[in-house]
């Protein structure tokens, strides 16, 4: 097969609403939608925390969380898997190839990007902020929240790296989540299965799906790096 | 009667850096005046600001706000900074409309909506910005910011107004109009204002008592007049005449 | 009391660490609701029970637990399709949903040794009765076999065609330096692979040795790709022949023969595993109805699984 002819009947596919395809595409989304959802909660806090202390206090933890923003996600997922594996630590819940297994390995890889990036964000100007809003009389959790607005459009950006790195992620989801039909099976995990079958023209719509979630992805990066300005195409 | 009243009193206070920055044996100051706080680039002032307002802890000695000891990492920061406030030099407004940035200390006092509205409406009035409630704060120029960043610390009525600088960048009508604003304020409500400054001239038109701060420690303080005019010690004297380089 | 207030002003300095915790709380909540959407679209709602015997009323068949059970098997036995025919017939008749993960031998076998899965299905007979003498797995059964044959490209510069022996062919493709890709990944194929090469009395290393890491029909189509030779199951070859460039150039010596065996994670050890359905499935396997229809399975017009136990003993 053409890589033209995969194409398309790749496109064929997604026209048709192949639904293979969509019920692959979909828990993809959920999947990652969730673990960037959970990551946020814990890393914009952790990012603002971070930001807001001096340089030199955080300088070990911002080297970790550098290495752990490049952590190879097969790394991740071997660690989730050790964990959640029924002889692990965490057995006990029987949770290994469930989503819920891939929503913990892709919300570790994406909680030291979005914690990473919201520190970085919150460090150009979360102390003057910081000190403008105590001085106004916020308190410790509206001024954070202030903090964390007047860093909004860094913090989004974050949070939408961090989306897009774990959607187009393979390697933790497949050893977590075992790639189930149906239950399991995500985009990444398919494209790496069908090409393995000799199904190539699902693999290119599946690629092509991704490609295109991407493009929105780093749409939305770009507008949020152009501070919310301009629209997202 | 007010006048007697000690405000904001400072005893034994000192700040280290590598060097140190601020000792200061002993400085109090009533309510209802205008204190204007001078001296050099380096002489402590901004630090000294940041002490009161409780942004930094001292490295030794203490604060008394309304007679009570106020630590930065304790319940009575809370309790001051309820009452005080600060305007930096160069003013930091949210990303928000100019009304929301005035609303913000009113909204952590969990001022009731229409009291906000009114109150907002009035600061807006007072500063000559009217029309600007509605405006992103990010289009405004640096005097117009400057002038609602006045509005917001102003906007709950603190006993004690810190500015730091508040005119340094700004032209000379916004300067004119800051300083006139400064003096209605403390007319009207009897707020407690201290104004560092570098600009003598300011201090003199502005504070009715001055403290002349050199290398960290109090060189000279007292009625605005008689530091001008007499000053004892040589420095204060070299500086108010404008010989002092720096 | 004072001590009390120093600690809740503690917590509430460590707010962000505290929202931490509060994440990760979160984070396991959501987990198992994402779980439950999952579930939802899935034909078989299920509620977890653990082997609990329900009242026998009727037949044993429709008693069984409304419940999922996991089969790790390898890639070779998942890419041929054979289960997709398989299992369904099971599901339909006694209930159970069957959830496949397909990964190579040795990490199927890592997986039923972790309690990771409930049932195994693997082709690595000696390694299996070492699972069963050690208690990790019970109830074996040889349920079908197929065979191994060696392919390359239509060309065979190596001159195999003309060889009966594998012994030999693999002697005849070392001696000549023919490029071989191997699986390399510890799968069932890559470790009979090895023996293969022990037997022919070489040393499988060398530029023309090309380890690769990969599944089998990853390394069908590298293989067609350097135009050399490899060992694959007929299934896999046979599912994706069409798409390569390879042609079989071996089959038929007895060493070549690959028995399947499916196997129960030992209860014992991980009470979760769901016996009674995993042994539902075993005998259904073995049952004259499994056995018909892995036999009856073609692709291509051509048989890929002989059923029950091969020639090796």
């Amino acid at each position: 097969m053409s890589l033209l002819e995969g194409i398309i009947e790749a496109f064929s596919l997604i026209l048709t609403l192949d639904p293979y395809l969509i019920k692959i595409a979909l828990l993809s989304l959920q999947v990652s939608a969730v673990a960037v959802l959970l990551a946020t909660l814990a890393g914009v806090p952790l990012g603002t925390f971070l930001g807001l202390k001096p340089r030199e206090r955080t300088r070990f933890i911002s080297k970790l969380l550098y290495t752990l923003m490049g952590l190879p996600p097969v790394v991740a997922g071997l660690v989730i898997y050790l964990l959640l594996s029924r002889v692990g630590p965490l057995g006990f819940l029987g949770v290994l190839y469930t989503p819920t297994a891939m929503v913990a390995a892709q919300f570790a890889l994406a909680v030291p990007i979005i914690a990473a990036l919201t520190m970085i964000g919150i460090r150009s100007s979360g102390k003057e902020v910081q000190e403008t809003a105590r001085t106004l009389g916020a308190g410790r959790f509206l001024t954070a929240w202030t903090v964390v607005r007047e860093s909004r459009f860094a913090i989004f950006g974050a949070i939408v790296t961090g989306l897009g790195r774990v959607i187009a992620e393979v390697g933790a989801v497949m050893i977590v989540g075992g790639n189930i039909e149906g239950h399991t099976r995500v985009m990444t995990t398919a494209i790496v299965l069908e090409t393995a079958k000799g199904h190539l023209e699902l693999a290119v719509g599946l690629g092509i799906v991704l490609l295109f979630i991407s493009f929105i992805i780093n749409s939305l990066l770009y507008n949020f790096q152009g501070g919310g300005k301009g629209s997202v195409w | 009667m007010s006048g007697n009243k000690i405000i904001l009193e400072v005893k034994k206070l000192s700040k280290v850096y590598d060097k140190e920055v601020l000792n200061i044996e002993h400085l109090s100051f009533h309510k209802g005046k205008i204190y204007g706080i001078i001296g050099p680039s380096g002489a402590g002032k901004s630090t000294f600001l940041r002490l009161v307002n409780l942004l930094e802890s001292p490295t030794k000695g203490y604060i008394y706000f309304k007679g009570e000891k106020i630590f930065l990492n304790d319940h009575t920061a809370a309790l001051a900074r309820r009452d005080m406030t600060m305007v930096f030099q160069k003013p930091l407004l949210f990303h928000t409309s100019v009304a929301e940035n005035i609303a913000y200390g009113l909204k952590a006092r969990r001022f009731p909506k229409e009291k906000i509205k009114a109150r907002v409406e009035a600061l807006l009035e007072k500063v000559g910005l009217k029309e600007f409630a509605g405006r992103h704060a990010a289009t405004l120029s640096g005097g117009e910011a400057q002038r609602v960043a006045l509005a917001r610390a102003v906007a709950f009525e603190p006993a004690l107004l810190l500015l730091d600088e508040p005119t340094a960048n700004l032209d000379p009508t916004n300067v004119q109009l800051i300083e006139q604003l400064i003096l209605e304020l403390n007319k009207d409500t009897e707020m407690t204002i201290i104004i560092v400054t570098h600009n003598i001239f300011q201090a003199r038109r502005v504070a009715r008592e001055v403290v002349f701060l050199h290398e960290g420690h109090i060189v000279e303080a007292g009625e605005t007049k008689k530091i001008f005019t007499s000053p004892e010690d040589p420095r204060t004297k070299a500086f108010v005449e404008g010989r002092m380089v720096y | 009391m004072g001590q009390l207030f120093t600690n809740i002003r503690k917590i509430k300095r460590n707010g962000p660490v505290f929202l931490l915790l509060v994440a990760a709380f979160c984070f396991f909540l959501t987990g198992f609701l994402v779980s439950g959407c999952a579930q939802d679209a899935d034909p078989a709602p299920v509620p977890e029970q653990n082997g609990e015997e329900s009242p026998a009323n009727g037949d044993a068949e429709e008693t069984l637990p409304d419940e999922f059970i996991t089969l790790a098997t390898t890639t070779s036995t998942y890419d041929s399709g054979l289960l997709d025919v398989l299992l369904p017939a099971f599901t339909e008749k006694y209930g159970p949903e069957v959830r496949v993960i397909s990964q190579g031998t040795g990490q199927a076998i890592e997986t039923g040794k972790r309690g990771d899965a409930d049932v195994l299905l693997i082709h690595d007979r000696p390694a299996e009765l070492v699972l069963v003498e050690e208690g990790h797995v019970t109830d074996r059964q040889d349920v079908m076999y197929n065979d191994f044959i060696i392919v390359g490209s239509p060309k065979d510069p190596a001159g195999i065609k003309e060889i009966d022996s594998l012994d030999e062919a693999f002697a005849t493709i070392a001696s000549g330096e023919h490029t071989f890709v191997s699986r390399g990944d510890d799968s069932g194929t890559h470790r009979k692979e090895l023996v293969f090469w022990e037997n022919a009395g070489v040393e499988p290393e060398g530029d023309w040795y090309l380890s690769v890491g990969k599944g089998m029909g990853d390394t069908l189509r590298m293989t067609d790709e350097k135009e050399g030779y490899t060992m694959t199951d007929r299934g896999t070859y046979l599912s994706l022949k069409d798409t390569l460039d390879l042609e079989i150039v071996l089959e038929g010596d007895p060493a070549l023969f690959n028995q399947y065996g499916i196997m129960a994670v030992n209860p014992e050890n991980f009470p979760h595993v769901k016996y009674e359905s995993v042994l539902k499935l075993i005998d259904f396997m073995v049952s004259p109805e499994g056995q018909e229809i892995i036999s009856s399975f073609q692709i291509g017009g051509e048989g890929l699984f002989f059923p029950g136990k091969g020639v090796e003993d």
